[in-house]
């Protein structure tokens, strides 16, 4: 099976600091450290289980500049077998159905069977992989948290859905998933496979590459514009238990209870 | 020499019969220990190169010590001293045993040396060495059987018992007791039949009562016991050699090996590869110890080496928490593993990965490297290099916990396992309070003599901030003009090795190095016992390093640092962390300082020094998240109770959080308190040394008194 895995290199929020800019127009980008997207690194693992079980390689791409290299070679070390970098001047400020629109023409040069994203990436839009299925006229779950391989062209999904409960399907291929975090645990991947990995060539298209219009693409052709960027007021504070140990116990078990965390 | 040369013409006459007998068993024996010997071998030949061949004086030193004294055996007083008691019996016995097996073709042998008075003299002292020999086996049965130490048994995770085949083996070293007993009784009982003058006899021994005996009986019949005895005594003595290497009394033959080889510098961890440089690393194609053959040949050395005597994981804290690692079966089980891949027929290894197989990942990961089961080993087997090796062929193949990805990720990123920024490393030293009383400067663009090694935990763990703050005004206190190295300081990696990651490890250590060379300092202080590890056995070419409980014990011999009389009826004592004590053997300075304050009353746990309880584990233990019945320091906890004391002083900034959290945990807040070494010392000082009034003089008197 090919499996194409669509990822993205993010501020890691559990190594950063995030804070708005003094114009608010964006995060503070200064001492960043970046990693890949979370739920991206699930989807790849994910695709790596998949090829371990039936065969097939895997492909990472993203859409970016040679910084991001970085995470895909990262995957690569992880066990991925092809690295892509998409990267152009005119791609940059494109919205999500431009990242959509790229991955497309790129998808169209290959012969993928399945292509997995994260389930979203730290813009919390989770837009791309359901575009990109719309795009492509290829059928798309999200939040999917289980993927067994029936035959060569279905596969059965399990998907969360509210309340925590479990929705399973069936769904043909080619398709487009979107991962859940959670559907395994992902390997380590330490300094060596990273370095085993360091002069891998990676390859590289750029907008020609994939015969796309430059118009069509990029700041100019986003139809999604960022205005603002600010932190909420806080709201009105916690709820204080105030009790003997054990009558706040309760209480908390009673809260949980109605919030339809315990059953 | 009559007389000898008679009693070589009777025994030859009632050995005769036996003559093709025992030279058949003669060969067959040797033969086939010869042959069970190559066989055990095969493993050890594909095993990884260990660089064990260099200082024979020091390892000949090591088997004085270990292997000829015993040295570790009254660590547990009663199986100790037994096992003292045979193995003297042993060495005595092993020209006897050859002499004897001798006799059976040549009646007249007499092993150079031994014909006149110093024969004799061998004679009587054998004949008790036998006997004690006999009785300690005795012994060692009833106990194994009716006593049952709790050592001893095998958890049915673990698989089947071993004390059939204990008793079997015990037993069958009292049978060849006898069976030399009885040739010894019956040689001499016909010696006197035949009006020859005994010599001297080993009254009361067992081959003295069994003589006794016999004395009476026909001289037929003497002769007819002395050639049961001898053959009993050859298939015993040759059974046993060709049946211990199947088991656990291997160590017989193995130990003196073991010892000699053992490792020297036990601080300093394994190489990736004893045969691969530093630099040539990236050239493996694989990291760590991921099938059996990957195992160094010391390493299977140990595993035949191990006596099953269960003093490991009697002191190994994740076993005695319920996490799912037994040293002891660490090496049980790759005993076993030989014992079935490498049989004395057929084909040898599977190439099978031993995690998943014989070990579970989760047993690789229990071990908090406290280094107890090594310090009490008597045979010197090692398991913290195969711990790491373990967990770097885990690391290699992306086998990590998910707890502990984050923080190793962290570590490469940010250099810290918190995942914290760099410039905030140095935020503990511009706390206000602190800044008026203690200005510490950092070496970016200060020079110092003397470098504070922070770390990580100290320097972002927001509780661990007043262990370095009171570090830091200790060395303010002596004068010592020191700085840190603030943003330039990364985590010092220790644990990141011992977990396996060995190119990160080397990546941090070399940040470090560089930065600590680039300050100009001279030497170095931490309060961290890990860091202090890393530093003084992974890292190289640094300038020496010392605890904080080093420098202020030296400050209170030169008078430098003076305590105020402690106040309250509180009871004190120390945890010795693992890092500080038995890997550094950093025991008496932090008691110095806690006894030099006046009025302070410290006890001492039933677990201290060497056979110190591990509080659970620093660096990344602490964010990984073990299977366990109760947590480790919940258990230090309760041996602290027990002493009768109510504060736990520690000096490792690990300990401090394990303690802390365990205190709430059993449910002793209140009750109990944990304090650091360093804090305590702070809180304790005398600031300023007035000029001697009166009142100097009568605090002095109390400090006396209160000593």
């Amino acid at each position: 099976m090919e499996i194409l895995v669509c990822v993205k290199r993010v501020p890691d929020t559990s190594e950063n600091e995030i804070q708005l800019n003094a114009a608010g127009s964006d995060i503070e980008r200064d001492e960043l450290v970046y990693s890949i997207n979370e739920p991206d690194n699930y989807a790849v693992e994910e695709a790596l289980q998949i090829v371990g079980r039936v065969g097939g390689k895997v492909t990472v791409v993203t859409v970016g500049n040679e910084d991001d290299e970085e995470v895909l070679r990262r995957e690569m070390a992880m066990g991925a077998n092809h690295g892509v970098l998409i990267s152009d001047d005119t791609f940059a400020g494109s919205d999500g159905r431009g990242i959509a629109a790229i991955l497309k023409r790129f998808v169209e040069q290959g012969s993928y069977d399945l292509i997995l994203t994260g389930v979203q990436a730290e813009a919390g839009a989770a837009e791309v992989g359901g575009m990109l299925a719309a795009m492509l006229d290829y059928p798309f779950a999200s939040l999917v948290s289980a993927i067994e391989v029936i035959d060569g062209n279905k596969l059965k999904i399990s998907r969360e859905i509210e309340g925590g409960n479990k929705e399973i399907s069936e769904i043909d291929l080619p398709c487009v998933l979107s991962i859940q975090t959670g559907i395994n645990d992902p390997r380590y991947v330490g300094m060596r496979g990273i370095r085993a990995v360091a002069s891998v060539p990676i390859a590289t298209y750029g907008v020609s590459d994939l015969g796309l219009d430059p118009n069509s693409v990029g700041a100019k052709a986003a139809k999604v514009q960022r205005i603002d960027y600010f932190v909420p007021t806080v709201g009105k504070g916690a709820e204080i238990l105030e009790g003997s140990r054990e009558e706040n116990i309760d209480k908390v078990l009673e809260l949980v209870a109605a919030k339809g965390g315990l059953k | 020499m009559v007389a000898s040369t008679q009693a070589a013409a009777q025994l030859g006459s009632w050995l005769a019969p036996g003559y093709a007998l025992f030279l058949c068993i003669h060969f067959l024996g040797v033969g086939s220990f010869a042959y069970i010997v190559m066989r055990r071998m095969v493993p050890l030949v594909r095993a990884q190169s260990d660089l064990r061949f260099d200082h024979p004086l020091e390892r000949l030193g090591r088997v004085g010590k270990f292997w000829l004294g015993q040295w570790k055996h009254p660590r547990y007083k009663v199986a100790g001293t037994v096992h003292i008691l045979f193995f003297a019996g042993f060495i005595l016995l092993a020209m006897r045993a050859f002499t004897v097996l001798i006799l059976g073709t040549s009646p007249d042998f007499v092993m150079p040396g031994m014909r006149g008075e110093l024969g004799h003299v061998y004679e009587v002292v054998t004949d008790y060495a036998a006997t004690v020999v006999f009785l300690c086996m005795i012994f060692a049965i009833v106990r194994r059987v009716v006593f049952k130490p709790a050592r001893y048994e095998v958890p049915s995770k673990f698989g089947k018992a071993h004390k059939a085949d204990a008793v079997f083996l015990l037993a069958l070293i009292a049978i060849l007791m006898l069976a030399d007993s009885l040739f010894e009784a019956a040689k001499a009982a016909g010696q006197m039949q035949a009006g020859q003058i005994a010599h001297f006899s080993a009254a009361y021994s067992l081959p003295w009562l069994l003589k006794t005996v016999f004395v009476s009986a026909s001289l037929s019949s003497i002769g007819q016991f002395c050639f049961a005895g001898y053959l009993l005594h050859e298939i015993t003595f040759y059974f046993l050699l060709c049946y211990r290497p199947f088991g656990i009394q291997f160590h017989v033959e193995t130990s003196l090996f073991n010892v000699y080889f053992s490792k020297l510098d036990r601080e300093v961890l394994k190489p990736v590869r004893w045969d691969v440089s530093e630099e040539n690393l990236d050239q493996l194609t694989s990291f760590g110890v991921k099938t059996f053959e990957d195992f160094t040949w010391k390493h299977m050395l140990d595993f035949y080496s191990c006596a099953d005597c269960g003093r490991c994981s009697d002191n190994c804290p994740a076993n005695a928490a319920g996490r799912p690692l037994s040293p002891r079966f660490l090496t049980i089980k790759a005993r076993d593993y030989a014992f079935q891949h490498y049989p004395m027929f057929g084909p040898t290894g599977n190439g099978k990965a031993l995690v998943g197989g014989i070990y579970s990942e989760d047993e690789i990961w229990s071990c908090t490297t406290c280094g107890a089961c090594e310090e009490e080993c008597p045979l010197l087997i090692e398991y913290i290099d195969k711990i790491v090796d373990l967990r770097r062929g885990l690391v290699d193949e992306g086998r990590v916990p998910q707890s502990l990805q984050k923080p190793l990720k962290a570590l490469e990123s940010r250099g810290n396992p918190y995942g914290k920024m760099e410039k905030k490393r140095s935020d503990w030293i511009n706390a206000k309070d602190f800044q008026q009383t203690c200005r510490v400067k950092t070496l970016d663009k200060n020079g110092a003599d003397t470098l504070y090694f922070v770390d990580s935990i100290t320097s972002y763990d927001e509780r661990m901030h007043s262990i370095g703050r009171a570090t830091a005004k200790i060395l303010e206190h002596i004068g010592e003009n020191f700085g840190i190295l603030g943003a330039a300081e990364k985590d010092s990696g220790h644990e990141v090795r011992r977990f396996g990651e060995e190119l990160l490890f080397i990546s941090l250590r070399d940040q470090n190095a560089e930065a600590i060379r680039a300050s100009g300092v001279q030497k170095i202080v931490t309060a961290d016992p890990h860091a202090l590890n890393a530093l003084k056995h992974d890292y190289k070419n640094v300038p020496p390093v010392e605890h904080i409980s080093q420098v202020i014990a030296r400050g209170v011999k030169a008078g430098k640092v003076k305590f105020n009389p402690i106040e309250g009826d509180k009871v004190y004592t120390y945890h010795d962390p693992c890092y500080l004590g038995r890997h550094n053997q950093i025991y008496d300075d932090p008691r110095e300082v806690l006894d030099a304050i006046p009025g302070l009353r410290r006890v001492e746990m039933k677990r201290s020094r060497d056979r110190s309880f591990c509080c659970g584990g620093g660096g990344l233990m602490l964010f990984y998240e073990p299977k366990e019945e109760e947590r480790i320091g919940v258990k230090r906890v309760r041996m602290a109770a027990e002493a009768g004391a109510n504060v736990i002083v520690t000096a490792c900034p690990f300990c401090m959080a394990n303690i802390e959290d365990a205190i709430k945990v059993a449910g002793l807040e209140g009750k109990m308190t944990a304090i650091d070494i360093a804090e305590l010392a702070e809180q304790q000082m005398v600031r300023e040394i007035p000029p001697q009034t009166k009142s100097t003089f009568e605090m002095q008197a109390e400090c006396v008194a209160g000593r």
